[in-house]
């Protein structure tokens, strides 16, 4: 068992060493982008009217007189210390304001992507199950129409509906106006931090605004998951071992989900972590029609105004998220599949 | 002969979306004995036994009489069904790579077998899995349990297929090529396990395969198919009587070992056969 143990740690060292290689190609690629953007990091801070004399200094206090490797080799350092500068839109630095949005995204992309896979993954094997009859069609139109719809279109008439019509769920932002300010900032993760203060009129006020715009983003990827999952599905019902399951005496239902569904996992791992990931990169739109303050809004704006320290931030963070998603992928592909192990 | 187990009469199969019928007026019974189905890729042996099994519920069948034992195959629910396959008949199919089930312990697949059917705690159905292992001659049962079916070769592959298959002790068994994956030289090996198994039991066995030579050593009598029909039926020793000029082509088709080394005999088709059936 020695050379199997020698075998898991070479490649827990590989998968390290190709994180390390693509971390550090990441970084090189959000300090070039710093680099070539047409805009003046040195005119964005000292605004148009500045003196020769300002310009200049605040252009070697940023280090832009020295040669590039050695401007890199800041940017590395800087980034190791966790100083990522400071936002000249919000004057803050840029590692709080990420504290304050990411959270609301995070909130926002999860409950979507539950949604969105909750939703899709049964959708997409029930089509499979009775490919070409009507439940089929019905769900290949309903996962279309997920598809196709624009989702600033799809937030503004459901905000008709179920908020100004109905009134079955808060409208726009985090939270009613009313409680804002009054949970403690613990995790910025809302619906954690009124239920941990144990602020229950406030978690379920969260609850009512997140609801909606949740399951408006998770419909969209629902209609993508819902594609993929009847796919899978369709290449694991014409293989022999779901003849076996058959044969054996077991119902159609217990050789989906008992046979067919285990071989489609690993499958189904992969693009609802990329689902999640293109989530988690911020809907800017739906944001914006739910004015939601959150990761996706913040990017847009300062990349409108070339806030150059917030936006190669936020392309980091973005990089890391799906550097992150791939090693979970990978740790359940590790769970789900034997033959990987 | 005593009761049949299985009787089928004029039973037809028609794959939705083909303009001609897979299987056409296939009639035969089956007592406690070995019934081999021989023909050619595409002869309809295998739609015969998935058609048995009921697991073609897309497919267009029709027949005057499928029974089984007691139970009228033609008319039989699905829920009926359910208690029938793997309990009374199963099948026994041709590839073990393919025909498991990747992601599961290969033993947890053999009692799952069980397990559909009796009502039992998991230990005793891995304790049956693995006396049934232990019955169709794999070393060490107990760690083969445990193993998945990449780590297996194909006949141990394919022997734990016929103890999953064998161990609820079904009446009717059907071997659809159940060896013609493996290597030449596992293959009699597993078809003795099998033989052996399914006489000392008394199930009957369909045996579905396109070689002459195993079905003559192996089965009491053979169904000659061609194109969906069968073509002749006859006892496996008197299979060099054969009359039917297809079964006498497909006969003189066959290679021999020492003999001259010329070209094989193509088969002549005759259009005539799709509507003749000789007996003997």
């Amino acid at each position: 068992m020695t050379f199997d143990r020698r075998r898991q740690l070479t490649t827990i060292a590989g998968q390290c060493g190709s994180i390390f290689v693509t971390l550090f190609g990441l970084l090189i690629l959000t300090f070039v982008i710093g680099r070539i953007m047409p805009t003046d990091p040195v005119r964005a801070i000292v605004g148009e009217d500045a003196t020769r004399e300002v310009y200049e200094n605040v252009y070697r206090q940023l280090g832009l007189d020295r040669p590039v490797w050695e401007q890199f080799f800041m940017y590395l350092r800087d980034v190791v210390t966790l100083d990522f500068g400071t936002s000249i839109r919000t004057g803050q630095p840029v590692l709080q304001d990420i504290i304050h949005v990411l959270p609301a995204t995070i909130e926002l992309a999860t409950f979507a992507i539950i949604v969105g896979a909750g939703v899709g993954i049964p959708l997409g094997v029930l089509a499979a199950v009775h490919k070409d009859r009507w439940q089929d069609h019905v769900i290949r139109v309903f996962s279309l129409m997920g598809h196709s719809m624009p989702i600033f279109w799809t937030g503004m008439i459901a905000l008709l509906v179920f908020y100004a019509g109905l009134g079955w769920v808060g409208g726009s932002g985090r939270m009613s106006q009313f409680y804002i300010g009054l949970v403690p900032e613990r995790t910025n993760f809302l619906l954690i931090d009124s239920a941990l203060a144990g602020e229950w009129d406030v978690f379920f006020s969260a609850l009512n605004h997140i609801i909606l715009p949740a399951s408006l983003l998770g419909y969209s990827s629902s209609a993508y998951i819902t594609r993929m999952t009847r796919s899978f599905m369709l290449d694991q019902i014409n293989q022999e071992y779901i003849t076996t399951a058959r044969v054996k005496g077991l119902s159609q239902r217990q050789t989906i989900w008992r046979h067919a569904f285990g071989n489609i996992r690993v499958q189904l791992v992969t693009i609802v972590a990329l689902a999640y990931g293109a989530l988690l990169e911020g809907a800017v739109l739906i944001e914006t029609v739910f004015a939601w303050p959150g990761f996706g809004q913040y990017l847009t704006s300062n990349l409108l105004i070339g806030d150059m320290n917030a936006v190669m931030t936020c392309v980091l963070i973005v990089g890391v998220i799906f550097i992150a998603l791939n090693i979970l992928s990978d740790l359940l592909y590790r769970i789900f599949d034997p033959r990987t192990r | 002969m005593q009761t049949p187990i299985l009787e089928v009469s004029n039973l037809s199969l028609r794959y939705p979306g083909a303009s001609e019928p897979a299987v056409r007026d296939v009639s035969f019974t089956l007592g406690r004995e070995r019934l081999g189905i021989v023909g050619e890729s595409g002869s309809g042996k295998s739609t015969v036994g998935r058609a048995l099994m009921r697991l073609l519920p897309q497919a267009d069948l029709s027949a005057d009489v499928m029974r089984f034992e007691d139970v009228d195959l033609l008319r039989a629910s699905e829920r009926q069904m359910l208690k029938v396959r793997g309990a009374r008949m199963s099948m026994i199919l041709q590839d073990p790579k393919f025909s498991l089930n990747p992601i599961r312990r290969c033993g947890d697949q053999v009692a799952e077998a069980y397990r559909t059917h009796v009502r039992c705690t998991k230990a005793e159905a891995r304790a049956k899995a693995i006396a049934m292992l232990d019955a169709v001659q794999i070393r060490d049962p107990e760690r083969v349990f445990e193993f998945y079916p990449h780590e297996v070769s194909g006949g141990m592959g394919q022997r734990i297929m016929i103890a999953m298959m064998l161990l609820t002790d079904p009446q009717l068994v059907i071997a659809d090529e159940p060896t013609s994956a493996l290597d030449v030289t596992v293959r009699l090996q597993v078809l003795k396990i099998l033989d052996d198994l399914v006489r000392e039991r008394g199930i009957g066995l369909v045996m579905i395969s396109h070689d002459l030579n195993l079905v003559r050593n192996f089965c009491d009598r053979v169904l000659i198919m061609y194109a969906g029909r069968v073509v002749e039926t006859l006892q496996a020793d008197a299979l060099d009587q054969a009359r039917h000029p297809y079964t006498r082509g497909l006969l003189a088709a066959q290679p021999r070992i020492g003999g001259d080394r010329t070209a094989l005999p193509v088969l002549d088709r005759d259009p005539a056969w799709l509507t003749s059936e000789t007996h003997s």
